[in-house]
């Protein structure tokens, strides 16, 4: 017990924790904010591709300065998530490839470059000093002031545009063809939607690493459907479970040593989503349970007149 | 002669030698789904205030004529025309009823909400539906019965009572040239009294109306006008004029038992006449054949 309150006593004193544990939680936030599209989309799995996607690019960021900088690596990554989305939608518009199968050719390719150049850069000489190996997990706690800033900014920045954007998402994920009847540019909100979803994952790669960082955008918004019919509601309750989760990643990773943050940040969300199928009040398993018990209930006085009379 | 009949017959004995202005103009249109045809060379023009029908068989392109018409899907060529300006120029005028099936209804929204969507398209970037929006949305679901589901989740409603939700949507839109995508389909008596009514108080109000449309055996009695189709307009016109058996068996393709009211009696099984007999067909089609 004193071990824990020690740990929350230096996760508000220490600055930098302070900032990094603000990082991720601002993180969690937007990208449980902009999932929530995704996934009413049916779009789940984009995020993760992007991510995937995003690992040539740090590499080839990293080969083509030689200089380890977060700004720089985000470009890169930003570059090649935007290359992955582009050639998505180039193999599902000119040939019969559905959307499923043409992401997981991409993320597969894209990722296998992404890991042969990372292996070459930390058999080079001065790889083992890059950290790139850091970007397959995550380390929030390595985080440097400056990069806790960015990525605090550029998540603070997505939920600024979700928040403006609420009513033109929520039309494009409800009934595309209508809001495009209604002379809404729905190629620029689909490419933007798509954007924000690049944005938020290059966003978390450092603490959250590629591999996972995905889970950010999907769980919490599964989760939160499970406790509201409102699109509203679901998008801040989706926030708030990935606000957790990241804090909780941040936290827990600075604690114990040499556990990275993208692995507990998803065992949190993921712990969330264990509650909310339990006890969600819209579908989840406890609530569904008692309404069949009432429901059989209240038929069973009928049921046994029914069977008295045959009886009679 | 019943009630309606009457009131059209008023109609066009008032409407006779004053021609009516044209809302919408479709000029060869043309569409492809890779290498089949699906529209070829579509030309038509609707006049103002009229209830018209397309209907034709399946895959005959009555959904796609539609989208197309909107911009929705890609087309080969042609252009349509509404209030003699370019359809994007023409939207706030326009309103959409969607295919109910093609949309997901476990989305966490509920009926009012789907209803102030039409308002979107007025309200402008950014600005979010406030009171006055849903006091206009809250007027569109009483006006097809559906007040007293204004809070009730959409995956909750009836078949029906989704399709009634649509309806109110276009008409928050408050258009004047509407376009409905199998309103019909699978909805219960009451909902199909209910848009019938709410067909009729449109045109009364002077809007136009263009329904894909599947149960032949109405046309007659619900729309004024009917677009037979099949890839090709086989035949558009005033419902007396253009639904006639001959019309009907060169759009099926003699398929098609006919026993439907107009001047046709029941079908006699006859192969298709594949001479066009333009007599049958309104003086402001234009030829649907190549």
């Amino acid at each position: 017990m004193t071990g824990l309150w020690a740990s929350i006593e230096a996760l508000a004193s220490d600055p930098n924790l302070r900032w990094i544990a603000l990082g991720c939680m601002l993180l969690g936030l937007s990208s449980g904010m902009i999932g929530c599209f995704a996934y009413l989309r049916r779009q789940s799995l984009m995020g993760d591709t992007i991510a995937h996607t995003a690992l040539p690019g740090i590499c080839v960021a990293f080969l083509l300065t030689g200089v380890k900088s977060l700004p720089v690596f985000m470009l890169g990554a930003v570059v090649a998530g935007i290359a992955g989305t582009l050639a998505i939608r180039l193999i599902t518009s000119r040939s019969r490839i559905k959307a499923d199968a043409a992401m997981g050719i991409v993320l597969s390719s894209f990722f296998g470059i992404g890991i042969v150049l990372l292996t070459m850069i930390q058999h080079s000489g001065d790889g083992s000093q890059s950290g790139l190996d850091k970007f397959l997990f995550g380390q929030a706690a390595s985080m440097v002031g400056s990069d806790v800033r960015l990525m605090a900014g550029v998540c603070l920045l997505l939920a600024a545009v979700c928040t403006l954007l609420f009513k033109e998402f929520k039309l494009l994920s409800f009934d595309p063809a209508f809001a495009k009847g209604a002379g809404f540019p729905t190629g620029l909100l689909d490419f933007m939607m798509q954007a924000l979803v690049v944005v938020a994952v290059v966003a978390g790669i450092q603490a959250v690493g590629v591999v996972l960082v995905a889970a950010l955008l999907i769980t919490p918004a599964v989760s939160a459907r499970f406790w509201t019919e409102r699109l509203g509601r679901m998008i801040l309750l989706s926030g708030l479970f990935g606000a957790v989760s990241g804090l909780l990643g941040a936290w827990i990773s600075s604690q114990v040593s040499q556990l990275p943050t993208g692995p507990v940040s998803v065992l949190a969300a993921a712990a969330i989503f264990l509650l909310s199928v339990a006890f969600g009040s819209r579908k989840g398993l406890v609530v569904v349970a008692l309404t069949r018990r009432g429901m059989r209930r209240s038929l069973e006085p009928a049921a046994s007149a029914s069977k008295a009379k045959e009886a009679g | 002669m019943n009630a309606y009949e009457e009131a059209a017959a008023d109609r066009d004995i008032q409407d006779a030698g004053k021609p009516k202005r044209i809302v919408l103009e479709v000029a060869g249109l043309s569409t492809a789904y890779r290498n089949r045809s699906v529209l070829r060379e579509v030309t038509f023009a609707v006049p103002e205030g009229e209830l018209v029908a397309i209907v034709g068989p399946n895959g005959a392109g009555k959904s796609t004529l539609i989208k197309s018409i909107l911009g929705l899907t890609p087309t080969l060529g042609g252009e349509a025309k509404a209030f003699g300006e370019t359809i994007d120029a023409a939207r706030k005028r326009i309103g959409y009823v969607p295919q109910r099936e093609s949309v997901d209804w476990d989305f966490p929204t509920h009926a009012l909400d789907v209803v102030m969507m039409g308002r979107y398209g007025r309200l402008g970037w950014f600005r979010r539906p406030g009171r006055k929006e849903r006091a206009v949305a809250l007027e569109c679901l009483r006006g097809v019965g559906m007040e007293a589901f204004a809070e009730r989740q959409i995956s909750e409603l009836s078949g029906g009572q989704q399709q009634r939700v649509f309806l109110a949507r276009a008409l928050a839109q408050d258009a004047d040239l509407y376009f409905m995508d199998e309103p019909f389909a699978g909805v219960d008596a009451a909902t199909e009294k209910a848009i019938v009514e709410l067909l009729r108080k449109l045109r009364a109000d002077g809007k136009t109306v263009i329904v894909v449309h599947h149960d032949l055996a109405t046309v007659p009695e619900y729309f004024d006008s009917v677009l037979l189709l099949n890839v090709t307009v086989q035949a558009f016109g005033p419902t007396a004029k253009a639904f006639t058996e001959e019309n009907l068996h060169r759009t099926y393709g003699g398929r098609i038992g006919f026993a439907g009211a107009g001047a046709a009696a029941a079908a006699s099984g006859r192969q298709d006449d594949p001479a066009p007999r333009q007599d049958a067909v309104h003086t402001f089609q234009g030829g649907g054949r190549l």
